[in-house]
C-alpha cells in the first residue's frame, strides 16, 4: 500500500484579508511500514495538510492517492472522544471488530484498565489522549495519522507510548504519518523526516534515516540529532546572511 | 418532600381564596373533589380524559417526529433552511385558533382535522428547537466519525443523537404543554367528547366545580407523564455529564 500526496496549492478565503495561501506545492509519498514525520513551526498548515490527506477537506488543488480500502486510525490533537460514551464504548464504536483479547492488551499497555467504564469527562487530558491512542490502534489501521500524540504527557509515559507506537508500526505493514514538534520523537520514530517552512507550507528538507528503527541506539540517535541540529543551524545562518 | 410542601401550600392558598370569594366563583378543594369522584364513578371522566389523551398522544407524536426530521434537515442543509424559513416564520406566527377553524372548515368536523390542526400548531416550535440543536452539533466529532469510517446509522445514533437529546427533551416538554393547551380549544370548537368539550359545557352552565374537576385531573395526568416519561429520559440522556454540586 502506498500513500501519495501531491498538493499543488490550497488557499483560504476570509472576509478580512481576501484569499491567502496556506499550502505551497507539497509532494511526498509513503510506503507501508514507513513512518513519515512532518516537522514545522506552529500554524504552518500541518493540520490543513492532514485534513486534506484524511479526506476531510476536498477544496484544494492537487491529488491524494490512497487505497480506498485503507483503514485509517487517527489521533487528533485534542482527544475528540464521545463524552456520552464510556472509554470502552468509545474504542469499540470506532473499531467494532476488535477482539476482547486485543482490547484488554491495548488497555493494559496504555494503563487504561481501571478506566474502561469511565466517561471521558472524568478523565485527565493525559488519560483521554491515551484513550484516543487506544482507539486509533484498535482499528488495526493501514494508515495511522498521529497529530502530536505525545504532547502534554509526562516523559516516562511519552517514552513508553513512543515504544508502543514503534512496536505497532513494526508488527503490521502500516503507513504512519506523525506530526510533531519534538525532534527527539521524530528521530526515534521516523524513517523519513519532512521539514516544513512557515506558511504557506512547503517541504524545505526531506531527511531519510538509514538506520532501521530497532537498531537505533542512544548513540546513533544523538548523532542523527546533532547532524540535524547543525543542518538547521546552517540553514538559519544562511538565511540570515542573505 | 419539598414538592409535597409546595403542593400543600397551593391547596391552602386555594382553600383560603375559596372561603374569601365564595363557592359560586371559586369552589373549595373538597367540592371539586366531590365532582371528580362523581364523574369518575359514572365513567364520564375516564371517557373524556381518554379521548383527549389519545388526541394529545397522536398529535404530539406526529408533530415531534415530523418536526424533528424537518428541523434536523434544515440545520444540516443550507438550501432546506433557506426554502423552509419563510414557511416556518408563517407557521410560528399563525394563531392556533386560525389553524383549528380553517382545518374544520376544509376537512369537516372530523378527528383527522382536529389532530392535524393540533400537530400543525406544535410543528414549528419542534422544528426551531431541533434546527438550533443541529446547528450546535460538534463538527470535530463528525470528522472523527468520518475518519474512522463509522457507518451512517452508527454515527447518527452514537455521535449525533446524544447531542440532540437535550433539545429533543426541551422540545418534548414545551410541546406537551402546548399540545395540551391547544387540544382543548380544538375539542371545544368541534368535537363531541374530551376534556375541552366538557369544559365548554361547564362554561355554558357556569359550572365552576365541574370545570376545575376536569382541568385539574388533566393537569395531574400531565404531571405524571412529565415525571414518569420526560424526566427519566432527560436523566438518562444526561448521565454522562459530571453532576453539578
Amino acid at each position: 500500500m502506498r500513500l501519495e500526496v501531491d498538493i499543488t496549492g490550497k488557499t483560504f478565503r476570509s472576509a478580512a484579508v481576501g484569499t491567502h495561501e496556506v499550502l505551497a506545492p507539497v509532494k511526498f509519498a509513503l510506503q507501508s511500514g514507513e513512518v513519515g514525520v512532518l516537522i514545522g513551526p506552529s500554524g504552518c498548515g500541518k493540520s490543513t495538510m492532514l485534513r486534506i490527506i484524511l479526506g476531510l477537506d476536498h477544496d484544494f488543488a492537487g491529488r491524494i492517492a490512497r487505497p480506498p480500502e485503507a483503514r485509517i486510525g487517527m489521533v487528533f490533537q485534542e482527544p475528540r472522544l464521545l463524552p456520552w460514551r464510556s472509554v470502552e464504548q468509545n474504542v469499540r464504536l470506532a473499531a467494532p471488530d476488535v477482539t476482547d483479547g486485543k482490547l484488554s492488551e491495548l488497555f493494559r499497555i496504555l494503563e487504561l484498565e481501571a478506566h474502561r467504564s469511565h466517561f471521558p469527562g472524568e478523565l485527565s487530558l493525559g488519560l483521554a489522549r491515551r484513550v484516543a491512542l487506544a482507539r486509533a490502534f484498535a482499528v488495526e489501521p493501514d494508515l495511522l495519522v498521529l497529530d502530536e500524540p505525545l504532547a502534554s504527557l509526562d516523559d516516562a509515559l511519552a517514552g513508553r507510548l513512543r515504544d508502543e507506537i514503534a512496536t505497532l508500526v513494526a508488527s503490521r505493514p502500516v503507513m504512519t504519518l506523525l506530526v510533531t514538534h519534538s525532534l527527539d520523537d521524530a528521530v526515534r520514530l521516523g524513517d523519513r523526516l519532512f521539514f516544513l517552512s512557515p506558511r504557506p507550507a512547503r517541504i524545505v528538507a526531506e531527511v531519510p534515516i538509514g538506520i532501521p528503527r530497532d537498531t537505533r541506539g542512544e548513540a546513533e540517535i544523538a548523532a542523527i540529532k546533532a547532524g540535524l541540529a547543525q543542518r538547521i543551524q546552517g540553514d538559519r545562518t544562511e538565511r540570515d546572511v542573505s | 418532600m419539598l414538592r409535597l410542601l409546595s403542593f400543600t401550600l397551593f391547596l391552602a392558598i386555594w382553600w383560603i381564596a375559596a372561603l374569601a370569594v365564595g363557592g359560586a366563583k371559586l369552589p373549595s378543594p373538597p367540592a371539586v373533589l366531590q365532582v371528580m369522584i362523581a364523574e369518575a364513578s359514572s365513567g364520564a371522566l375516564f371517557l373524556h380524559l381518554g379521548a383527549t389523551l389519545a388526541r394529545v398522544a397522536l398529535a404530539f407524536t406526529l408533530a415531534m417526529s415530523l418536526g424533528s426530521a424537518i428541523g434536523y434537515l434544515m440545520g444540516r442543509v443550507k438550501l432546506a433552511d433557506r426554502l423552509g424559513d419563510p414557511w416556518l416564520i408563517l407557521l410560528l406566527n399563525l394563531p392556533a385558533l386560525v389553524v383549528i377553524v380553517l382545518a374544520y372548515i376544509w376537512a369537516g368536523l372530523t378527528e383527522a382535522a382536529a389532530i392535524a390542526a393540533i400537530a400543525i400548531n406544535k410543528l414549528p416550535t419542534a422544528i426551531v428547537t431541533l434546527r438550533e440543536g443541529t446547528r450546535a452539533l460538534d463538527r470535530s466529532l463528525d470528522e472523527m466519525a468520518s475518519v474512522f469510517a463509522m457507518p451512517r446509522w452508527r454515527a447518527f445514533r452514537h455521535v449525533v443523537l446524544p447531542q440532540l437529546a437535550p433539545y429533543i427533551a426541551a422540545s418534548a416538554r414545551s410541546g406537551l404543554s402546548l399540545v395540551w393547551k391547544i387540544v382543548l380549544v380544538a375539542e371545544l370548537l368541534g368535537r363531541p367528547n374530551g376534556v375541552g368539550f366538557e369544559i365548554g359545557v361547564a362554561f355554558q352552565l357556569f359550572d365552576t366545580p365541574r370545570l376545575l374537576a376536569y382541568s385539574l385531573t388533566f393537569a395531574a395526568v400531565v404531571l405524571v407523564i412529565e415525571t414518569l416519561l420526560v424526566q427519566p429520559f432527560e436523566a438518562r440522556a444526561n448521565r454522562w455529564r459530571p453532576r453539578a454540586a
